[in-house]
């Protein structure tokens, strides 16, 4: 991975003029969609996602039924005008990796226990693409589904960390900066990717990606501040949820 | 419920040590500590702590009575959706009328509605239902609506008083369903009168004084 482009220069000042711990801004609306059980608009940079929980509901086909607890569906889509040049519609090798590892880490925290033979599902829509879109995607779920009044243990929420502007001479890497949450330059061209997913009151990980190198430091460094992230990301959600009552409260004294 | 402040709680929250309280509807313990799972209205009594949901699907308790829809005649019972996530099953021995085998379909069928009372959920979460039971029968006439099973507590009102004031001003007949649906027997205009109430209740359920404003609505 070679690019002409620096990414971040000596006082670690990103391209857009962030600081390396400093997150992209995140805006976040419960309960958009009238149809869907639960639904949640979020913006995180570029990205914009929109997420609509249905269930919990009969499980079909009825051999996916667990008959002692709730399955889980996510289903990640990207749109087709959401990246720049027209991406194929339907379902490719990277969103149903994502769809998967998204119900895996949505599972642990829903308390399935309650609907055996359900299922819940979860729509996540990428309407604009530009970078960390599965962690968008993923946090936007977690606040549909606590719109949509299923008993959660947490709300997920995630976040990635990675490593940008490292010096390559024969294959090896030098230098290099680690980063909180990566925008798109920084994605392609950078050296590592390490999207996590936890749930913040235990600080439990639900999902743990890695692309690229880095080394054990490095990696222990990207982990803290994925999970602070993730953590200042979760105040947001939380907000979130608590708005859409507190302005109805206001109208009706 | 208290009227003075409503305390609106997300899910994880910490509400409680379960020394000093009680886990009660809507939450769980974790490592001696209580905390919400759902979003909602906390309560708290002498040693329980509630979590009221501000929505969700209706969960069925035996002894709720609700409006459901038949979605399919078999041969000796039907399948009814009630609101909940699985459908219910209505046996012909639950019924008022003496059922024939494989004539279901001659007294209730598809798309017809009723009013029925859950009368058994098992741990798998099947779910029984029976017409067997003063109040109970096949819907024949009027309008159904349909709203949020959690905002139900207040369409009834305290012991009743809003649903009072509903059949009061516009001489109806009216059935709340737990799991959301209300059954309303008018003439037009007052049927309309009551759906837009029910609207206002559905629209404003976390607000104070409700009563008062519906009556209002309703002398105009």
């Amino acid at each position: 991975m070679k690019s002409d482009k620096q990414l971040i220069d000596e006082n670690g000042v990103r391209q857009d003029g962030r600081k390396p711990d400093e997150l992209r801004k995140v805006t976040i609306e419960a309960g958009v969609l009238h149809r869907a059980d639960g639904s949640c608009y979020l913006e995180w940079g570029g990205n914009k996602v929109i997420a609509a929980v249905y269930g919990p509901r009969e499980a079909i086909p009825r051999h996916t039924q667990n008959p002692l607890r709730a399955i889980v569906n996510a289903r990640y889509n990207m749109a087709a005008f959401s990246v720049d040049d027209r991406k194929r519609p339907g379902p490719d090798r990277r969103s149903r990796e994502i769809s998967k590892v998204t119900s895996e880490a949505l599972e642990k925290v829903v308390l399935t226990d309650y609907y055996p033979r359900a299922a819940i599902d979860v729509n996540i829509e990428i309407l604009n693409a530009e970078a960390g879109t599965r962690c968008a995607g993923l946090t936007a779920a977690g606040v549909a589904l606590a719109d949509a009044g299923i008993p959660l243990r947490d709300i997920p929420v995630a976040c990635a960390a990675g490593k940008i502007g490292a010096e390559e001479q024969d294959g090896t890497f030098t230098g290099g900066y680690v980063v909180l949450d990566l925008g798109k330059e920084e994605d392609n061209f950078g050296n590592a990717d390490l999207p996590i997913a936890i749930a913040p009151r235990t600080n439990e990980i639900l999902l743990l990606q890695m692309d690229g190198h880095l080394s054990f430091q490095e990696f222990e460094q990207a982990l803290e501040y994925a999970m602070k992230g993730c953590h200042d990301i979760s105040k947001i959600q939380k907000e979130a949820l608590m708005k859409q009552y507190h302005s109805k409260e206001g109208e009706g004294q | 419920m208290s009227q003075s402040e409503r305390e609106i709680v997300i899910p994880s929250q910490f509400l409680g040590d379960s020394n000093q309280f009680k886990s009660g509807r809507g939450t769980f313990i974790e490592n001696g500590k209580i905390y919400a799972q759902i979003m909602g209205i906390l309560q708290r009594n002498d040693k329980y702590l509630n979590v009221i949901p501000l929505k969700g699907k209706y969960d069925a308790i035996p002894g709720d009575m609700v409006i459901g829809v038949v979605i399919e005649a078999l041969g000796s019972s039907w399948l009814v959706d009630i609101n909940a996530p699985y459908p219910a099953l209505l046996h012909v021995n639950e019924v008022p009328w003496n059922v024939d085998f494989n004539e279901t379909d001659k007294y209730l069928n598809m798309g017809d509605s009723i009013i029925a009372k859950v009368s058994q959920v098992d741990t798998e979460k099947k779910l029984q239902i029976s017409m067997k039971d003063r109040n109970l029968f096949k819907i024949k006439k009027g309008t159904i609506v349909e709203i949020d099973s959690s905002k139900i507590p207040r369409v009834i009102g305290k012991k009743g008083s809003m649903i009072q004031l509903l059949k009061k001003y516009t001489h109806s007949r009216i059935h709340v369903g737990k799991n959301g649906r209300i059954w309303i027997d008018a003439d037009l205009s007052n049927t309309a009168k009551v759906i837009e109430a029910i609207k206002i209740i559905e629209r404003e359920s976390v607000s104070f004084g409700l009563t008062d404003k519906i009556e209002s609505y309703l002398k105009q």
